[in-house]
């Protein structure tokens, strides 16, 4: 126990003793979490909208004034024709058009219907979606709006059935972005910052030619991993706590669910990234190797994490795959918790994975390290 | 001039005789963008739903079937209280709960008007907010089935047109996306620790001390890599090609041209955090941590940089891989040409160019 302790301080003091690390390790990842929370938004507000008017009559200009009164675009310009717009939206400076054919408002007051043309710019699919269901919607306010207006016409004597949907948001009524993304991404720095540190510690002696002197010392092994990881989990908890104060004061995420249960699950959750970062460090030669096969393994962590992207949606083997991903369990059990209350028993698949996922982790990492030294 | 192409080849040498971690090199990108292109979707199908049908008549049936059977929703639970909804949500599969009123079909008889609540579990918002769109879509769609017979005066029906993404795939979105973050991430990190290692083995003094200026150095150590990152832009743009059938509509050639200028943008700026890191744990930690969130969070990859908060959108400019992203759509999805895309050019030339300078200067104050 005594021997562990010593190692323990050691590697303490060789953490703090590098002024360069002291803020890569603190100040990065939580001015990260303040920053880039924001980033984080699907929201589709501010569309660059532009717009031919073939026709210049009050009810194209009225129909122009509805979307520029609305919160979600942007409208930036009157095009003199099709081929000005088209150049625009090549070069990214619009990402839809609506053209107004000549005689709109003629042809709407004969035939009583018209139609118009909405180009949208569809690399991101999603977003076009959400950009078309806006236009429609914009579009079908201001066909209410002329019936009334212009022509003096109301619905009162057509009976249409009309099914009403009430849309209610549980969790997060005003769909805050935050409120999803802040625990998440704390949860990507935490996992960062013990795997990356973790994960370069034990080559790191290798390289330098330390670890052939620790080994002839009568350390053993397992206290010698033990005082080396040590330090990293305690780290990993101290972050927690520190992004967990600036999710509920700084960005107001709620907290329902229990604070202890988050650190139990936490601190079973740490133990398996250690165990992770102990295993490359055992399979690689260099600091180099170690932090490529790190990225690569954080990389696919957090895009298949759920967390940016439904895990729902993706093909059934990818499906599979996240199974084995350990930050898809912390991003689900850190939203169940906090966001919506949920108890040990709602989250205990997600624990037992963890702490078996952990178990086979390090004793992998163990049993490899004696077979490598 | 002779002593440069010694050192260049040294260099070479070096690389090239760490057989691991050239595998490691160009295993990992091929092995990430064949999971992510195919993995990676914002679409949203087959998502858990759960009913709840106070009225279980005719009408409400013919609506879950409706449901059931678009490729969007499959119907995973039947509950029969509003107080099981809770639970249902917290158990963390079932993402919304349709809740028909009773006596449905009666209401939209008699009254025209019926209601049905869609209650969806907004921890996630987009997920929510699609989910909502989705099912309203349904519903709109059976309510037209219902009014067939009745023509509405002054219609304006808006004729859409998708462009260069006709289909909506997705994978157009994150192709770009993933080859951007791999190339950025994979050419900046193998920079980074060239510098820091020499200065950890001990090696830099006799650096120090030949006749090689600090320019020379410096293009030296990153001249190899970028025929590694070369090799590996070709790798990743021909996966992109072939196996993900992403168009390139514009020239090929100037898709070569912009790839190479950011791959050395991103080199020069792995170089940079060489020059100003101590130990190669310092330098790994600021490209690892200092590079991945912010490149993949800021350059418009997955979240729209039109939608973040000003502030943010003047720092997304920094990230040379938003104006990668815009160049590779550009050239890929709208076949621009360079008219389109010279001022994307001239800032990541630009950006070269400072981080060159401030690694050459930085370098200096390490010589005396």
């Amino acid at each position: 126990m005594k021997t562990i302790l010593y190692i323990i301080q050691k590697e303490f003091k060789q953490i703090f003793r590098n002024k360069g690390m002291l803020p890569i390790i603190f100040v990065m990842p939580l001015l990260q979490l303040l920053i880039l929370s924001n980033a984080a938004t699907f929201e589709i507000k501010n569309i660059k909208f532009g717009y031919i008017d073939n026709n210049h009559t009050s009810t194209s200009r009225a129909l122009v004034e509805k979307f520029n009164a609305s919160t979600y675009f942007n409208v930036l310009k009157n095009f003199s024709s099709e081929t000005l717009a088209n150049s625009a939206m090549l070069k990214g400076e619009v990402d839809v058009v609506l053209e107004i054919p000549p005689y709109f408002e003629r042809d709407l007051q004969n035939d009583k219907h018209n139609s118009l043309g909405v180009t949208i710019n569809a690399i991101d699919g999603a977003a076009a979606g959400v950009i078309n269901v806006y236009v429609s919607q914009i579009i079908q306010q201001f066909n209410q709006q002329i019936k009334v207006d212009l022509f003096q016409v109301s619905d009162k004597q057509i009976q249409v059935s009309n099914i009403n949907t009430i849309p209610l948001f549980w969790y997060n009524k005003t769909l805050n972005y935050k409120t999803y993304m802040v625990p998440g991404i704390l949860v990507l720095l935490v996992t960062m910052i013990t795997l990356f540190l973790s994960g370069m510690n034990i080559v790191r002696e290798k390289e330098i030619g330390t670890l052939e002197q620790i080994n002839v010392t009568p350390i053993k092994k397992s206290q010698f991993i033990i005082g080396k990881l040590f330090p990293f989990w305690v780290i990993g908890m101290g972050l927690l706590t520190i992004g967990l104060t600036i999710a509920k004061l700084i960005f107001n995420v709620p907290m329902l669910g229990s604070l202890s249960l988050m650190y139990l699950y936490t601190s079973i959750y740490i133990l398996v990234v250690l165990g992770i970062g102990l295993f490359i460090s055992n399979f690689t030669e260099t600091q180099q190797q170690a932090m490529f096969i790190s990225w690569f393994f954080t990389v696919i962590f957090i895009l298949m994490s759920g967390l940016f992207t439904p895990i729902e949606s993706m093909p059934k083997w990818a499906q599979m795959i996240t199974e084995f991903n350990p930050i898809k369990y912390f991003v689900e059990v850190m939203r169940m918790v906090m966001l919506k209350g949920s108890g040990l028993i709602d989250i205990l698949p997600q624990l037992l994975k963890t702490l078996l996922y952990a178990l086979i982790m390090n004793g992998l990492a163990v049993w490899s390290y004696k077979k490598t030294t | 001039m002779k002593r440069f192409i010694g050192f260049i080849k040294k260099e070479y040498y070096h690389i090239f005789r760490d057989r691991r971690s050239l595998f490691i090199l160009f295993g990992m990108p091929i092995a990430q963008i064949l999971l992510f292109g195919f993995a990676i979707t914002n679409e949203i199908n087959n998502v858990d739903i759960a009913i709840l049908d106070h009225s279980k008549d005719a009408t409400t049936t013919e609506i879950i079937n409706k449901i059931s059977a678009s490729k969007y929703f499959s119907v995973k639970q039947i509950i029969d209280k509003e107080s099981d909804i809770e639970s249902v949500f917290q158990k963390g599969h079932v993402k919304a709960v349709l809740n028909f009123e009773k006596n449905f079909s009666k209401h939209i008889i008699k009254e025209n008007k019926a209601t049905v609540q869609i209650i969806t579990d907004a921890t996630d918002p987009n997920t929510a907010n699609t989910i909502s769109n989705y099912v309203n879509a349904i519903l709109q769609h059976y309510q037209k089935h219902l009014n067939k017979d009745i023509t509405i005066a002054y219609q304006i029906i808006p004729e859409t047109r998708m462009v260069y993404n006709p289909e909506l795939k997705s994978v157009y979105m994150f192709v770009p996306g993933v080859m951007t973050i791999i190339l950025m991430l994979v050419s900046a990190m193998m920079t980074s620790i060239s510098i820091t290692r020499e200065k950890e083995l001990g090696t830099m003094e006799i650096l120090l001390v030949s006749p090689l200026k600090p320019i020379q150095v410096i293009v030296g150590k990153v001249f190899p890599y970028i025929f590694l990152s070369i090799i590996n832009a070709i790798v990743i743009v021909v996966l992109g090609i072939f196996i993900f059938k992403m168009p390139v509509q514009g020239s090929l050639f100037l898709l070569a041209l912009e790839s190479i200028l950011f791959i050395i943008t991103a080199l020069a700026l792995g170089i940079l955090i060489s020059t100003v890191s101590a130990t190669q744990q310092t330098a790994m930690m600021i490209s690892l941590m200092g590079l991945m969130l912010p490149v993949i969070l800021l350059s418009g990859f997955i979240f729209p940089i039109s939608s973040m908060p000003i502030p943010l959108q003047i720092i997304s400019n920094i990230i040379p891989a938003k104006w990668f992203i815009i160049i590779i759509k550009g050239i890929m999805l709208k076949g621009v040409g360079m008219q389109f895309i010279w001022k994307e050019t001239l800032i990541l030339l630009g950006m070269t160019v400072f981080f060159i300078a401030l690694s050459v200067k930085k370098y200096k104050i390490r010589l005396e």
